[in-house]
């Protein structure tokens, strides 16, 4: 088990320029150990050269970042990081088994660990009979899957996957989910960088939103169902008062289509509003709660900074 | 370790691209047809050249070894100037280098690969034409190791220009750079023979400049001097081989440190760029 004094990521004010052009601007975060942790943020967000800083391809301007409490740069530290790249471009003219094998030596694992660890590997992505075949016949799928498993090599204490399930069909998709929650269970931390805020929502443990390399906001996937639902209200008789009313409530409350649309920071302001609505004599004829998903917080929180 | 893994590699992905194999099935080919030019024209020189002989097959040994020099030089070009900044492009290299290792440990595995394959591609072709003309007329070259190194030192000049190049150039980038320094030279080289000859110490001094910026040509010049003491230096014995301006041993080790220097460059160039 990895010790768990110290967090598998920390980054304090970490900062990219090139140029003139800031690729990231502030990046402040801790991922814990044994943590499943989200990254979103939109195209240019600057988390794709995060995501190089943390693993020492691209040096920051400025600010700190450790991984599993050593400096970034740190050579030991690193046999216990996988990484899985956004491009998963490998070279395509080894064989699957001697693409492993070369990696596992670069890890510096022995001949014997390398050994036990390829044919489990190829088994856990669900390319057993593939071992001999060359990465150059290998579709996009099979590509990624196979850089999982080269993530995966060194039973890492922390691993980064950009964008880890963007060429798998919809069953690729479940094995990622399945080996991420795996890799949980044997508390290791994971880095997900990935567009697909489903797949965010299932699997992170909590999730990072940035924009221009500043994390606006970090929230637990598992408080979402406590906080920020929508609720519409539909009353017997409407009014412009009762608008002004509501906003004790939600100060943007809105008026469309005969109902009032609200925005409630917690789940314990739903009791709160639906006794005062029957407590002022009104006539409730609906009253809808919806939670809101990853993909509205995800707009809700980067539109709320762009102004949009 | 990791220097030893990634030449390897590179070595396997020669074989693997099948760059190696075309390289020695032609590289034999080219040895077949001098064999056999080389047996037909010598059979002619052995009825009508007489006492002329020795310039003869002097010239014809180095018409051949010049080709293996050209060889050489593009080969190493062709086959390194997609080593580092291919993998660049492709990403390929962000698996390798987020491994444990250093990234110069990286980048010197590539060179030592290809110097591997170098030393052996001289070998076999420069030692081919040597043997062919040893066996078949009994003539020997001078210096044999002395010139053969020197010919690996010119490979590995333009291995290291273009690993060096290949760390922030682009492969296409990096292809013209190296090719260009390479007309520099040898168009330089060429100027200074010809100043040599016509005691034009401006034209000379032109060559000398432009072996100062790549010595590939002069490094050439240097070991066929080795290899034929006797008759290299004069243009009526070996015509456009001659040696007329013989590169001093200064010269050399400028060679020496021109090479050491570039790869240097390249490891340290690599270790300290963005990817």
């Amino acid at each position: 088990m990895p010790e768990t004094t110290t967090p598998a990521i920390y980054t304090s004010h970490l900062h990219k320029t090139f140029g003139n052009k800031v690729a990231v601007a502030d990046l402040t975060l801790t991922v814990e150990r044994g943590e499943v942790f989200g990254f979103l943020g939109p195209n240019g967000a600057g988390k794709t050269t995060s995501v190089k800083m943390l693993l020492g391809l691209t040096r920051p301007t400025a600010g700190e970042a450790r991984l599993l409490g050593k400096p970034v740069g740190d050579r030991e530290m690193r046999r216990k990081v996988g990484f899985l790249p956004e491009h998963f471009r490998f070279h395509e003219w080894l064989r699957a088994g001697e693409f492993l094998d070369l990696h596992g030596r670069l890890y510096g694992m022995s001949h014997s660990e390398r050994q036990e660890a390829i044919p489990r590997l190829l088994k856990l992505v669900g390319l057993t009979d593939r071992v001999e075949t060359r990465l150059g016949v290998f579709s996009k799928g099979m590509l990624q899957r196979v850089g999982l498993a080269q993530a995966l090599l060194n039973k890492p204490d922390l691993v980064f996957l950009d964008e880890p399930t963007s060429g798998l069909d919809p069953l690729g998709r479940r094995l990622v989910r399945d080996i991420i929650n795996k890799l949980r269970g044997e508390g290791t931390a994971v880095f997900l960088n990935s567009h697909l805020l489903s797949e965010v929502e299932q699997t992170c443990d909590r999730v990072a939103f940035v924009r221009q390399g500043v994390v606006l906001s970090t929230a637990n996937v598992a408080d979402f169902d406590a906080d920020k639902l929508q609720v519409v209200v539909r009353v017997g008789q409407p009014s412009p008062q009762l608008l002004v009313d509501l906003g004790q409530f939600d100060r943007e409350v809105a008026w469309e289509n005969g109902r009032y649309h609200l925005t409630l920071p917690h789940e314990s302001d739903l009791p709160r509003l639906a006794s005062w609505l029957v407590g002022h004599n009104h006539t409730l004829y609906e009253f809808t709660p919806t939670r809101l998903s990853l993909e509205e917080r995800f707009l809700q929180i980067i539109g709320e900074d762009t102004g949009q | 370790m990791t220097t030893l893994i990634i030449a390897q590699l590179t070595i396997q992905e020669t074989q693997r691209k099948r760059i190696l194999w075309l390289a020695l099935i032609l590289g034999g080919l080219f040895l077949l047809l001098f064999g056999i030019g080389f047996h037909y024209i010598y059979s002619d020189m052995e009825q009508f050249a007489g006492n002329r002989d020795q310039i003869f097959l002097g010239f014809l040994l180095m018409a051949g070894l010049y080709v293996v020099n050209f060889l050489i030089v593009m080969l190493s070009v062709l086959t390194s100037v997609t080593a580092v900044s291919g993998e660049i492009e492709t990403h390929t290299i962000e698996t390798l280098l987020t491994k444990p290792v250093r990234r110069w440990e990286v980048v010197l595995g590539k060179w030592l690969g290809f110097v591997v394959l170098l030393i052996g591609y001289i070998i076999l072709l420069a030692g081919g034409v040597m043997l062919i003309v040893y066996l078949r007329a009994g003539f020997a070259v001078e210096n044999l190791w002395a010139g053969l190194g020197l010919m690996v030192l010119e490979g590995l000049a333009v291995l290291s220009l273009t690993i060096a190049g290949g760390t922030r150039l682009s492969t296409l980038a990096n292809g013209v750079l190296t090719f260009m320094l390479y007309g520099v030279a040898f168009i330089g080289g060429w100027v200074e023979q010809i100043g040599a000859l016509l005691r034009n110490e401006t034209a000379v001094d032109i060559g000398i400049v432009s072996s100062l910026i790549m010595p590939s040509e002069m490094l050439w010049k240097k070991a066929s001097a080795l290899f034929l003491p006797s008759l290299a230096n004069n243009p009526f014995n070996v015509g456009p081989f001659a040696v007329a301006s013989e590169p001093s041993t200064l010269m050399l080790l400028y060679g020496g440190f021109y090479t050491v220097a570039l790869l240097l460059l390249a490891l340290w160039s690599f270790s300290v760029r963005d990817l």
